[in-house]
């Protein structure tokens, strides 16, 4: 069934058991939401130097939207800045790639639990849950960033 | 099952509806449950549309060549069967825009401009409801934020209907205009009409109904609600998009001022001032929509030949039906009246912790459209602590066997995420 394409076990997985839920200290917070649906998210960033101590967040939403949160927490924490920003710019050309994009070994390297979502990115209206939490993150990381510079 | 009374003969009904014969994800027969969103088409709309186009399009009100002649008398025939549908007293009274928030804009942008009495400015109040649709909550919050006017509303009871217990102190001598809801897009709730009409004119308050989710489903008779505007929208009652009805009192209509200026809507004009066209042409600048005017008429003529108040019985019977069902399905929460009673036919729940962007999702996955989220209706998701909800609305071509066929769509749904 096509729809399994979308609710893979592993975003069910990270849907039913968040990794990294709840808010910590942070050094910048934002608030997104996505108006078509409801979802929203509140998510703080800590770095240390390049390196990204912690993602915080608290939100609500669909599966889709709280399972890529969950996947983006694992997936950045702990990682230098640069490097989570490649990975996020992977993830957000499989997100635009109506489903025509099948990963390859390399990208699934990169991605890890995030290739799960490859199925959503047929399903336009549903692109922006899986993009939520990353979008947030980039704007916390940015306001981070250009805090640290101000101060 | 015992069968339901009132209903319409709906297997032939849904003979004049092409799309609802739509196979989709895999030959499955579209279940169209999401009308209060928009409605389908009857082949004789789609049809006065080609014919429109076809046969008679010329721009409208000027040009004495054949074409535009026919133009002219289809544009405004279709006035005149919009007026006879609502009831209103004289064609003059009908005014085209292009949907419902243009109509509901238009009558804040005139109480902005406007000369006393009619005046909105900072000694004055806007009454809303919390219940309304974006389209009736921001035009005001616009006008409050541009006027200093103070923007109230009425709260919701915990059953989803209006609390009005408080109407006399949020209806006072500073209120200059109450707009409000006939029937919530978001829970189907049938307001009062009466009982805020009668306060409204005890103050001297103008009243705005906006009928956008009545017109489409009950016998709307704007001199028997009492109010000075109503507004609607054609594509919810099987007209075509782009197209929306705002009727206004013949004498507020000559007071109050224009808002768009442009042709079509003057009288006279030199470069240093101008006189406008009497009501409606004053409110209609520009090229109207001509052809989805023309759509709009050959709709009102298909539901007024089943007949309205053959509709409204229809649909009671199918929300008394599909009420009844889902409050069997475990866990399902209806957000909003939870029995047929003074309620339309579109209803809203939630199920279990279950997200409604994911309800939506199975159940399309069946061929069952629905629509989740806000539903344009923040305030009222707000107001019961909820993330969104999933709505299912049905019209007149909706049947019994598509009440089952959502009730058994739950059920996988439940099963899906259990």
């Amino acid at each position: 069934m096509k729809l399994d394409s979308m609710y893979q076990e592993v975003i069910l997985d990270h849907y039913k058991h968040p990794h990294g839920r709840g808010l910590r200290d942070g050094d910048a917070e934002v608030h997104h939401v996505n108006p078509t649906c409801g979802d929203e998210i509140t998510l703080r960033v800590k770095l240390d130097g390049s390196k990204i101590v912690d993602v915080s967040y608290e939100g609500q939403g669909c599966s889709i939207s709280q399972a890529s949160a969950s996947v983006m927490n694992e997936l950045v924490v702990g990682r230098e800045l640069d490097e989570a920003m490649k990975v996020q710019e992977v993830f957000l050309e499989l997100m635009q790639s109506k489903g025509k994009l099948e990963p390859d070994d390399a990208m699934e390297e990169v991605l890890e639990d995030a290739v799960a979502f490859a199925g959503v990115s047929k399903y336009p209206a549903r692109v922006k849950c899986a993009l939520l939490s990353w979008m947030a993150w980039k704007d916390a990381t940015a306001q981070a960033l250009s805090e640290r510079e101000s101060a | 099952m015992t069968p339901l009374h009132g209903l319409l003969d709906t297997e032939a009904i849904r003979k004049d509806f092409p799309i609802l014969d739509r196979m989709v994800h895999d030959g499955k027969k579209i279940v169209y449950l999401d009308n209060a969103a928009t409605s389908q088409k009857p082949r004789q709309v789609l049809d006065a549309l080609n014919a429109y186009y076809e046969q008679h399009n010329a721009n409208v009100h000027r040009g004495v060549h054949v074409l535009a002649e026919e133009a002219t008398a289809l544009y405004e025939g279709a006035r005149d069967k919009v007026a006879a549908f609502i009831n209103a007293p004289s064609r003059d009274e009908v005014i085209f825009t292009k949907n419902a928030s243009e109509s509901l804009n238009l009558v804040a942008n005139m109480l902005g401009w406007a000369d006393e009495p009619y005046r909105v400015d900072r000694e004055t109040e806007i009454v809303i409801t919390e219940m309304e649709h974006h389209s009736n909550i921001v035009p005001w919050q616009l006008l409050s934020q541009r006027t200093g006017a103070k923007l109230k509303w009425f709260g919701l009871t915990d059953d989803g209907r209006l609390d009005l217990s408080d109407i006399d102190q949020v209806i006072t001598e500073k209120t200059k205009i109450v707009s409000f809801t006939l029937v919530s897009n978001i829970m189907g709730t049938i307001n009062p009409v009466d009982a805020i009409v009668r306060r409204a004119q005890d103050v001297g308050a103008l009243v705005l109904i906006d009928a956008s989710q009545a017109a489409p489903h009950m016998p709307l008779d704007v001199q028997a609600l009492g109010a000075d505007f109503v507004a609607f929208t054609g594509h919810k009652m099987c007209g075509p998009t782009g197209i929306g009805v705002l009727w206004g009192r013949q004498e507020l209509l000559e007071d109050l001022p224009p808002f768009l200026g442009g042709g079509e809507m003057i009288e006279t004009v030199s470069m240093h001032s101008s006189t406008y066209a009497p009501a409606p042409h004053k409110f209609e600048a520009g090229t109207p929509p001509i052809a989805q005017a023309v759509g709009l008429g050959a709709a009102v003529d298909y539901l007024t030949a089943i007949g309205m108040d053959k509709i409204e019985a229809h649909e009671h019977a199918i929300t008394e039906y599909a009420v009844k069902r889902l409050l069997e399905v475990p866990d399902l929460r209806i957000i909003g009246p939870t029995t047929a009673e003074d309620r339309g036919a579109a209803i809203s729940f939630v199920l279990g912790d279950i997200h409604p962007h994911d309800v939506g999702q199975v159940l399309d996955e069946q061929g069952i459209a629905v629509r989740v989220g806000h539903h344009c209706a923040r305030p009222v998701c707000l107001r019961y602590g909820i993330p969104a909800t999933t709505r299912a609305s049905f019209y007149l071509y909706s049947t019994p066997a598509e009440v089952d066929a959502l009730v058994e769509g739950l059920e996988h749904v439940r099963n899906f995420f259990g």
